[in-house]
C-alpha cells in the first residue's frame, strides 16, 4: 500500500486512539481532507522544484510505533547540552520518555503536547493557539495536524525569563524497520518574557526515518525567543521541519538552523508579523557532503510598519551534495519603513555539488529598505595562498576559511556551551582540530 | 642561503621571468628595483610557491633544499616569509588567532610542542610594541577594514612573530605615509641579524633610505640587468627607469 493510502486508512484508528470526541476532531478531519486532496508534494510544484520526496516515500513506514523505549541517559547524553542544566522534553520513536525528560510546571509550563491537548486546564490556551498560525493549506502541515498528538508544549507566562534553556529531543531507535514520526510543538511566550530553545532530531540506528514536524511559536509583545535547530542526523534520516512564527509588537524572534547531517532535510520556516517595531532573525549554516540534500524554504511576511527582518544563510557543499535556498520576503502595503535583508552565501567544494538559490522579494509598500544577495563561489585561492605562506597547511587553511565564512552565524549563538558544541561539530565535519575558538 | 639559478617562470602562456640568477647570503640586504611589469612580484611569488606561476626552467635552492618540491607552507616552515603587496582580508579570523595558528603549525611541522598561551601573549605584546600596534587592533579580523598602512604594518608584525630566515618585502612601502614607513623600516632593521636575509622589492628609492641595502639589482623584462651597491638606487632615482630601458 502506498504511504498516502496507509495514512488515510490509519486516520480513523488514530482518532479512536486519541479521543474521538475531542474538540480537535473537526480540525483533524479538515486537515486529513486537505492532505487527501493534495497528497505529498512533488517536484511539479514550484515550491518543491528542487526537492524530491519520492524515493523516501517508497519505504514501508510504520505509522504507530509499538516500541517500549529502553534508552539509557548515558547512551544519549552526548546529544544533550549536558554541560549545563536544561529542561528536557524527550521523545523516543514519537513516544514521550519521562525518565529522559526534565519538565516543569513551576512558573513556566514545559511539558508534553498530549497532556495539554487532553487536560481541561489547558483548553483555553489550546483553543487560542493550537493550529492558529500553522498553514491549513500546505499538505504536509495538514498531515501533521491530522495526526497531531505528541510533542513539546511550552508556555512562558507574562514577564518571565525561563531560568534555563529548554531542549526538545526526538530520538528514533530503529525498533521499527522504517518509521514515520510527526511531532507537534507549541511554544507560547508571553509579554516581556524570554526563552531559549534547542530542538534536535536524532536517529540511533540505520533504519530509515521520516520526521514531519510542525512547530508553532507565538511571541507576544516584547517577548524574546531564541530557537536553535540542530540537524546532524545520520544518512538514513529525513526531516521535514515546518515552523510557523507569529510575532507581536517589539518582539524579537530568532531561529538558527544548523544543518550538518541527515539524508534529506527540508526547512519550511515562516514568519508572520502582527505588530510594529519587531525583529525577525533567520540564520543558518549548512555543511553537507556525500549525497545529502538540504532545502531552506523561508518566508517573512511583513504586514506592519517599522519592522525588521534579517536572514543570513551560509552553505558549504562537498561531494555530490545539493542545497536549496528559497527565501521569500513579502512586504504588504501597510508595512512602511520595513527593513528586510537577506543573504545566502555558498561555497561549492566539488564540481558535483550544487546549490539552487532563489531570493524572492515581493514589495507592495513604497518606503522600505530591502536587499538580498546570493553568492556561490569556491574557496578564495588568494586567501589560501596567504595562509599557507604563513605556515598554515592547506587542509587547516581551508578549515580556517570555512570557519571564518560561517562565523557571522556562529557568533549569533547566545548560549556559550551551544556555540562551543556547534564549533566542535563544524571542526569534526571539516576533519580538523583547530587550536582556538573563533 | 638562497641561490637562484637561471630561473624561468610563466603565467599561462606568458613568460615573465627569463633567466634570473641571484645569490643571497645570511646577513645581507638585497634590493630589487625595476619598472612596472618587470617581474618583481612574480619573482617573490615564485620563491614563496604561488601555484599560479609555473617554473619552466632553473632552480631556487634554500640552504641546500630545492624549493620546487615544497608546498608554500613547507617553504614557510623552512623560514621563507613574504610580505604581500596586497595583504588578503580574512573576515572572521582575528590577527591573534591567525598568528597563533601560524606559529603552532610551524612548530608542529618542526616536531615541537605548541607554544604555551602565556608565552604567546608575551611574544605578541613584545612584537606589537615594536611595530607600535594598538592591542585592540589584534582582536580585529585579519586585514578587514585596515588602512593601507595598517595592513603593511601588520605584515611586518607577522614577520616579527615568525622570525623568518629569508624575508621578502614586496612593495611594502606602497601606501605608507612617512611615519608608517619609519615604523616599518625600524621594525625590519631591528629584526635583521647575521643569520637572516632580507629582500626588499620596491619601485622607489624612498624605503632604501631607511633599510639600507648591501646590494641593489635592477630587474627589467624578466632579467636582472644591473647590480650594484646602494648608490645604484640613487642613480636610478636621478635618471629614472628610461635609462635602463634605453640600454636594453
Amino acid at each position: 500500500m502506498e504511504l498516502k493510502e496507509k495514512l488515510l486508512s490509519s486516520f480513523m484508528a488514530f482518532e479512536e486512539r486519541v479521543d474521538v470526541h475531542s474538540e480537535l476532531h473537526d480540525v483533524r478531519t479538515l486537515a486529513i481532507k486537505n492532505f487527501e486532496n493534495k497528497g505529498f508534494p512533488t517536484k511539479k510544484e514550484e515550491s518543491w522544484k528542487y526537492t524530491s520526496l519520492s524515493a523516501i516515500l517508497k519505504n514501508d513506514f510504520t505509522v504507530f510505533p509499538k516500541t517500549e523505549n529502553a534508552i539509557q541517559y548515558s547512551d544519549v547524553k552526548k546529544y544533550f547540552l549536558h554541560e549545563i542544566d536544561t529542561y528536557k522534553v524527550v521523545f523516543v520513536d514519537g513516544v514521550f520518555s519521562s525518565h529522559l525528560s526534565s519538565t516543569t510546571h513551576e512558573g513556566v509550563d514545559v511539558c508534553l503536547m498530549s497532556s495539554a491537548l487532553n487536560k481541561p486546564k489547558y483548553k483555553m490556551v489550546i483553543d487560542s493557539y493550537f493550529n492558529q498560525i500553522a498553514s491549513k493549506d500546505e499538505s504536509l502541515t495538514s498531515l501533521n495536524t491530522a495526526f497531531a498528538n505528541e510533542g513539546a508544549y511550552i508556555n512562558i507566562p507574562k514577564s518571565k525569563v525561563a531560568d534555563k534553556p529548554i531542549e526538545i529531543m526526538y530520538f528514533s531507535t530503529g525498533n521499527e524497520t522504517a518509521l514515520l514520526v510527526q511531532p507537534r510543538n507549541l511554544v507560547i511566550v508571553g509579554e516581556n518574557s524570554h526563552v531559549q530553545i534547542i530542538e534536535r532530531h536524532q536517529s540511533l540506528n540505520n533504519n530509515p526515518v521520516l520526521t514531519n514536524s510542525v512547530t508553532e511559536i507565538f511571541a507576544q509583545k516584547r517577548a524574546i525567543v531564541d530557537y536553535y535547530k540542530i540537524q546532524n542526523d545520520n544518512l538514513e534520516a529525513n526531516l521535514i521541519d515546518n515552523t510557523y512564527v507569529s510575532q507581536k509588537q517589539e518582539s524579537h524572534v530568532s531561529v538558527h538552523t544548523f544543518s550538518f547531517g541527515g539524508n534529506l532535510t527540508r526547512n519550511n520556516l515562516n514568519f508572520y508579523h502582527f505588530g510594529e517595531r519587531l525583529t525577525s532573525t533567520l540564520n543558518g549554516i549548512t555543511i553537507i557532503g556525500d549525497k545529502q540534500h538540504v532545502d531552506h524554504y523561508t518566508l517573512v511576511n511583513h504586514a506592519s510598519p517599522n519592522c525588521e527582518s534579517f536572514q543570513d544563510y551560509k552553505g558549504i557543499f562537498t561531494d555530490r551534495s545539493t542545497g536549496v535556498f528559497n527565501g521569500k520576503v513579502y512586504v504588504e502595503k501597510e508595512a512602511q519603513k520595513t527593513n528586510a535583508f537577506q543573504k545566502s552565501n555558498n561555497i561549492l567544494l566539488s564540481d558535483k555539488a550544487t546549490i539552487n538559490a532563489k531570493p524572492q522579494l515581493e514589495i507592495f509598500a513604497d518606503d522600505v529598505k530591502c536587499s538580498h544577495g546570493c553568492t556561490v563561489g569556491q574557496l578564495d585561492e588568494t586567501a589560501m595562498f596567504y595562509m599557507q605562506q604563513r605556515g598554515i597547511p592547506k587542509k587547516e587553511a581551508k578549515a580556517l576559511l570555512m570557519y571564518a565564512f560561517s562565523n557571522s552565524v556562529i557568533e549569533n549563538i547566545k548560549i556559550p556551551e551551544l556555540k562551543q558544541r556547534i564549533t566542535t561539530i563544524i571542526a569534526n565535519k571539516l576533519g580538523v582540530k583547530i587550536g582556538f575558538d573563533l | 642561503m638562497l641561490s637562484i639559478k637561471n630561473l624561468h617562470a610563466s603565467i599561462g602562456d606568458k613568460e615573465i621571468l627569463k633567466g634570473i640568477n641571484l645569490e643571497i647570503k645570511a646577513g645581507e640586504v638585497h634590493a630589487i628595483m625595476g619598472p612596472n611589469g618587470a617581474g618583481k612580484s612574480t619573482l617573490s611569488a615564485v620563491i614563496a610557491g604561488n601555484e599560479n606561476y609555473e617554473v619552466t626552467d632553473g632552480e631556487v635552492i634554500l640552504d641546500g633544499d630545492d624549493l620546487a618540491e615544497l608546498a608554500p607552507e613547507e617553504r614557510a616552515h623552512k623560514g621563507v616569509f613574504l610580505s604581500f603587496q596586497y595583504p588578503v582580508e580574512i573576515p572572521g579570523v582575528s590577527v591573534t588567532n591567525f598568528m597563533r595558528s601560524a606559529i603552532n603549525e610551524t612548530r608542529k611541522a618542526k616536531g615541537q610542542e605548541e607554544m604555551p598561551a602565556n608565552e604567546m601573549l608575551k611574544l605578541i605584546r613584545e612584537k606589537s610594541e615594536l611595530l607600535e600596534i594598538d592591542r585592540k587592533f589584534l582582536s580585529r579580523s585579519l586585514n578587514e577594514g585596515f588602512s593601507g598602512g595598517e595592513k603593511k604594518r601588520n605584515e611586518i608584525f607577522q614577520m616579527a612573530m615568525l622570525e623568518p630566515k629569508l624575508a621578502i618585502l614586496d612593495e611594502t612601502d606602497s601606501g605608507l605615509d612617512i611615519d608608517a614607513l619609519r615604523i616599518v623600516a625600524n621594525g625590519v632593521n631591528k629584526l635583521k641579524s647575521e643569520k637572516n636575509a632580507v629582500v626588499v622589492i620596491t619601485h622607489y628609492q624612498r624605503l632604501l633610505d631607511y633599510i639600507v641595502p648591501d646590494f641593489v639589482h635592477v630587474l627589467y623584462n624578466g632579467k636582472i640587468v644591473k647590480s650594484g651597491d646602494a648608490s645604484l638606487a640613487h642613480e636610478l632615482e636621478d635618471k629614472g627607469y628610461d635609462w635602463i630601458k634605453a640600454e636594453n
